[in-house]
């Protein structure tokens, strides 16, 4: 029995739950994914999630900004002066000159830096209308006009788009940390927070290790992706996996999943994609494998996704390990120090 | 090309996906990088607007290194046809093709003939130019007498064969002035070149997909033409996995082009009468000429039946049907054209239903001005859209030019019913006709698109009852006794009642019609649409079939209806050889099998069905019985494909390369600047931005392009009142370059305005490597986008980008060129108010902009094409 850490084979039935269908989640596949937001759109369509903030982040077309309390999928959307596999990104010979997005990243970061709350508000706050000053950078002479190919003329281009969503981890750090039991493992492994029972203390916020789970401003309480348990519980599968039209966001049996990733790796390696990699489907990791795991082209930080993450719950019996000798130690002391007194 | 299918047809995109998890490569050709670039496997950059010189290089590869498909272009293509030896190509003329009359704008097209043809009696390019006529001639094919039977030299050899015109047209359409002209590196353009043959053969075919980015231009409709030789050379049509593709840009806009609201067309893409049209024998013979093959000859039995379906009993042999009591056109009533009419007083009335041309249509401002000039506007959308609330929001209210007390247009805004509200078919791209449901009541005054019709037309027959005025006798004879639904006055008309009239029905029995095959031209049928004919047969709401793809074979042929006759391939007996076998086992679709003495195969055959394939018909028929086995274009008067067009359009035979009406640069390929035919209204109030070899075109250096984003839905109207969609694109905003950027000192996520000699627009920049300069012709080009989504109500709200665009369209079907013009873009908020007014002066007297700017058509000739009185 893994209760902490580490593998687990059958999460709902550690959970209690006697008899129970198999475990499901997610498997995106971003190398599918066109960015269309359709899984944003269906998941606040079917659970009502209100509004999130009409702000032009900057963020190419990214103006969710991450997830959030009212925003329980987020598309990202990262430029890259990389290519990916054998794509051609068709911009060799143009009359280019450097890349721009050091300098649009230069621009979103300084205004991420001056949010209030350290950028966790993106898409719920407007952003300060600061307007950095034009710099006229200008570009160095060459014989024919823009005639800028060459070391700085950039050709390297890829375009990543990928659909994020809570993780229904294995071993879930919100859920191990909640002390009103407002959150629980489903008979489907899946982990949903009802709002009737939070009352909002936030030790879920800081126990998540992505950074999912947030609470709503208005009330307090916690807010995340139920994986869509009240259709799944009718036989539906979950509104932004219905709503992909490319089939990027896959519903289903964890397992099946599971080697159906693996297949899909397999294929895009074959093609020449080896930065391709599974994020999340190793049950050996962290948080003991994710209910949602995903496909990646780039390192997950890419995407704004942790590198290494972990339940804190992997580091308890170690802790109370140490705090135990510690503690111990303190007695012992304590002990020693009476003995030592009543010799005096 | 022409398409950024991900983001605006992002459902449709799956099958491409699936494609390409099949193995299949996916090129995507745009000005800018996309999210459909972004999964393709390879992008190539254009110049917006230099398509055809694009392709246009792809044909002369294809033709240089002989990778077309010889049998196919033999045998189902023109290419054998010999050309009237007095045809002058571009190549002879610098541009031009023979006939061009520089006064008029237009071509005396008679020397594009086929040798041994006679041209129709009376060709006025000059009358067709007005009424859009070669539009009208898509059902039937434009009419070329005796076509059949003109010269041909099937070896291909003859300088004056089809094959041997085309090879000259192109032959300097080479890698070299590919790049020139569309700064796409040769290596890029030689890639597609290579990938597009190598899938294009007996075992192969590839797909071509276009949608408004190729439409949308002065010589729109010679884009289409361009690709369609292309896929004509390559084999690629009628064969699965191959075909042109147009993605339509709405849920039914190609419903309504089929069932149409345009001025040019009835049903079926019959075409609408005009003055010359004394009767209908007199119409009929116009849509037919000597020896005219395929369906298209059959024209009496859809007309007749449609006349029946319209007026019923009233119809009958003795008043010609009704024929009389159809409009007839008398002139240009394009939208645009109507648009001006309206600011000159012409027009007192406007209907605008589902559409928001305040922000939707070019040249936004022409559109507001036009419509306060109105007595009375009716508006039914979903939400009180900026063409309801022109006249107290408008731009034009703050620079002084429309003023809400003394603005006389009385608006109407009637709540529509949304799609879930009401129930009907929807014709998708594929003409698939699927049935929707109602899924929830409509709301409050909410009503369908047929309840106010059904209605409108119940109210003003009840007006006009008792008139005995001639102009009220059309109205009061329509059979307008739909079956209703729901009791009282405000009954709801039935949708399924009017799909079964769509269909048609056998009078004499009044069953409903299988197919399009029974129609007759003695009234005893009635039709809606001919070619949707068959959408109820067997008394079976065929749109509304919804078998799973798992229950059913490859061509999901149980899945909704695809007219004509639940046909998923047109023109599909290409699919198989001259002798009527499959090209190859993998590429198989429709084939002759002879022990039964008939089409068969996966598809229903587009060809008469027991028409052998070695059949040669006599002299003298005609219709689908002068088919030759071998004539798989069943609605072209010859049974042909045409990679050379000797009618039907007004702006050459051939696509040729000509510059948007608004460019940077001089057309490096000829002497003749841009679409020598194509329509300008030179008026003060629809300036045009100089083109070389005008002076001042450096006004407005850049390449101007506008477009769609996922997020929102065209105009606007019903995205932009939505939160969920609001929020994830809340503002207008400009694409730059990196490089466009430094040179003109914009900032991402700063304030820039876009300015034409039209508009300035105001907008947020996005500095994006996704957009890259070009090298045009030794200069550089930067092009700039912008969504086009954005208007003064909802949640979010923006300048309207087409402001920014002039009116200018194509001479054939008046489609406008919105897809291209040039600008320039500064950094900073625009002015407002009369500062706005004092900068578009100013830069229209620094560009030396006067009424005739721009209507110089003919670049050797320079006569002006201004408007009387401007």
């Amino acid at each position: 029995m893994n209760r902490l850490y580490g593998p687990l084979d059958d999460v709902a039935g550690d959970a209690g739950h006697v008899e129970h269908p198999p475990r499901v989640g997610f498997f995106t596949d971003t190398s599918v994914c066109i960015g269309c937001k359709a899984c944003e759109v269906a998941c606040k369509e079917w659970n009502a999630v209100p509004e999130d903030g009409l702000d032009l982040l900057g963020m190419s077309f990214d103006n969710t900004g991450m997830l959030g309390a009212d925003s329980w999928r987020h598309v990202a959307f990262v430029e890259q002066a990389r290519v990916t596999g054998r794509q051609d990104p068709g911009f060799a010979g143009l009359p280019t000159g450097p890349s721009g997005i050091p300098e649009t990243a230069g621009a979103v970061e300084a205004r991420l830096e001056a949010a209030p709350r350290g950028g966790s508000e993106l898409g719920t706050e407007p952003l300060p209308p600061g307007r950095p000053e034009p710099q006229a950078l200008g570009m160095p002479g060459f014989d024919r006009p823009g005639d800028l190919t060459g070391a700085e003329g950039r050709t390297d281009f890829r375009w990543l788009m990928a659909s994020d969503v809570c993780k229904h981890c294995t071993h879930a750090g919100c859920l191990d940390v909640c002390p009103t039991g407002a959150l629980f493992r489903t008979e489907f492994g899946t982990v949903v927070v009802q709002q009737d029972i939070c009352n909002g203390c936030g030790y879920c916020v800081s126990g998540c290790p992505y950074g999912v789970i947030d609470r709503r401003q208005h009330d307090g309480r916690a807010n995340k992706c139920t994986l869509c348990y009240d259709r799944i519980g009718d036989g539906l599968e979950p509104a932004c996996a219905k709503a992909c039209p490319t089939d990027s966001i896959q519903f289903g049996e964890l397992d099946e999943l599971r080697e159906r990733a693996d297949r899909r790796l397999a294929q895009l390696h074959d093609l020449g994609v080896g930065e391709a990699r599974l994020y999340g489907r190793d049950p050996d990791d962290g948080v003991g494998g994710d209910g949602a795991f995903f496909l990646l082209l780039d390192e997950p930080e890419v995407y704004g996704l942790p590198p290494d993450p972990h339940v804190p719950t992997r580091d308890a019996p170690a802790m109370w390990k140490r705090a135990g000798q510690a503690a111990a130690a303190f007695l012992l002391a304590g002990v020693a120090a009476f003995v030592a007194g009543g010799r005096r | 090309m022409g398409s950024n299918m991900a983001e605006a047809h992002p459902v449709g995109f799956q099958w491409v996906m699936e494609a390409k998890a099949r193995g299949a490569r996916v090129i995507h050709i745009d000005p800018r990088f996309t999210r459909t670039s972004a999964v393709a496997d390879t992008y190539v950059p254009i110049r917006a607007g230099s398509d055809i010189a694009f392709l246009g290089g792809v044909i002369r590869y294809v033709l240089d290194n002989d990778l077309d498909f010889r049998e196919y272009v033999a045998a189902y293509t023109n290419a054998s046809f010999l050309v009237r030896e007095d045809f002058a190509d571009t190549e002879d003329l610098d541009g031009l093709f023979s006939g061009y009359d520089p006064d008029t704008g237009t071509y005396d097209r008679d020397s594009w003939f086929y040798e041994g043809t006679e041209p129709p009696r009376d060709d006025d390019g000059d009358r067709a130019k007005t009424f859009s006529e070669p539009f009208q001639a898509g059902a039937s094919g434009a009419g070329i007498d005796r076509a059949a039977e003109a010269e041909r030299d099937p070896t291909l050899q003859h300088p004056r064969c089809v094959f041997q015109v085309l090879k000259r047209h192109f032959a300097r359409y080479t890698p070299e002035m590919v790049e020139r002209v569309c700064g796409t590196p040769q290596e890029e353009f030689l890639e597609v070149c290579r990938a597009w043959t190598a899938h294009s053969n007996r075992d192969r075919t590839t797909a071509l997909v276009y949608s408004v980015g190729w439409t949308q231009h002065s010589v729109g409709a010679q884009y289409i033409r361009a690709g369609a030789i292309l896929q004509l050379l390559l084999g690629n049509i009628g064969r699965p996995g191959g075909g042109v593709f147009a993605l339509r840009g709405h849920a039914s806009i190609q419903g309504s082009t089929d069932i149409p609201t345009l001025f040019n067309l009835l049903p079926g893409y019959l075409a609408m009468p005009n003055v010359s049209h004394t009767d209908l024998d007199a119409w009929i013979a116009d849509q037919r000429t000597g020896g005219h093959k395929g369906y298209g000859y059959d024209v009496d039995a859809y007309m007749v039946s449609l006349l029946k379906e319209y007026f019923g009993d009233a119809a009958t042999p003795e008043n010609d049907f009704g024929f009389g009591w159809l409009p007839r056109i008398d002139g240009d009533h394009g939208t645009y054209r109507t648009v001006m009419d309206m600011i000159d007083g012409k027009v007192s009335g406007y209907f605008v239903l589902g559409q928001n041309p305040a922000v939707g249509s070019a040249h936004g401002k022409l559109q507001r001005l036009g419509m306060a000039n109105l007595d009375w506007l009716v508006v039914r959308d979903l939400n009180e859209i900026e063409t309801a609330t022109f006249w107290r929001d408008s731009p034009e209210i703050e620079t002084g030019e429309i003023v809400p007390e003394r603005c006389r247009t009385e608006v109407f805004l009637m709540p529509a019913a949304s799609h879930v509200e009401k129930e009907g078919t929807f014709t998708q791209t594929q003409r698939m006709l699927q049935w929707r449901t109602k899924a929830v009541e409509p709301t409050g005054d909410r009503r369908s698109e047929l309840w106010f019709a059904y209605h409108l037309g119940r109210l003003v027959r009840e007006r006009l009852a008792g008139s005995t005025q001639e102009r009220d006798e059309p109205i009061l004879k329509l059979a307008w006794d739909y079956v209703t639904e729901g009791e009282g006055v405000w009954v709801e008309p039935s949708a399924d009642d009017v799909l079964r009239r769509i269909n048609g029905h056998d009078l004499t029995t009044g069953d409903l019609l299988p197919s399009y095959l029974g129609l007759k031209a003695d009234g005893s049928t009635s039709c809606g649409c001919w070619i949707y004919s068959g959408v109820y047969a067997d008394g079976v709401n065929q749109a509304a079939r919804r078998k799973p793809h798992t229950e059913q074979g490859p061509y999901d042929a149980e899945w909704g209806w695809t007219w004509p006759m639940n046909r998923r391939v047109l023109y599909n007996r290409a699919s198989a050889d001259p002798e009527g076998r499959p090209w190859s086992e993998r590429k198989k679709l429709v084939w002759w099998d002879a022990d039964e003495g008939a089409w068969t195969g996966h598809d229903i055959p587009d060809f008469p069905r027991t028409t052998p394939p070695g059949h040669r018909p006599p002299d003298d028929a005609t219709g689908p019985a002068a088919l030759s086995g071998d004539d798989p274009f069943v609605m072209q008067p010859d049974g042909k494909a045409w990679l050379f067009a000797p009618h039907g359009l007004l702006d050459g035979p051939l696509p040729t390369h000509y510059e948007p009406h608004e460019s940077p640069v001089r057309n490096p390929l000829y002497r003749q600047q841009g679409n020598p035919t194509r329509k300008v209204y030179g008026r003060p109030d629809n300036p045009s931005n100089p083109a070389p070899p005008e002076h001042g075109s450096e006004v407005f250096p850049y390449v101007l392009t506008a477009a769609r984003l996922t997020e929102h839905h065209t105009a606007g109207g019903m995205s932009r009142q939505l939160p969920y969609l609001s929020e994830l694109q809340p503002a207008l905003f400009v694409e730059v370059s990196p490089e466009l950027a430094r040179e003109r000192g914009l900032a991402h996520l700063g304030d820039a305005h876009v300015v034409t000699s039209r508009a300035a627009v105001q907008a947020r920049v996005v500095v994006t490597d996704r957009l890259a300069p070009l090298r045009v012709d030794d200069r550089v080009v930067h092009q700039v986008w912008l969504p086009y989504h954005f208007g003064h109500t909802g949640l979010v709200s923006g300048d309207v980008v087409n402001d920014l665009f002039g009116v200018v369209q194509d001479s054939n079907v008046f489609i406008q060129e919105s897809k291209v013009a040039t600008c320039d873009v500064r950094p900073g908020p625009r002015p407002r108010g009369p500062a706005l007014r004092a900068l578009l002066d100013e830069v229209r007297a620094a560009a030396g902009i006067t009424v005739e700017t721009g209507t110089r058509i003919a670049t050797s000739h320079g006569v002006p094409h201004t408007e009387e009185g401007s």
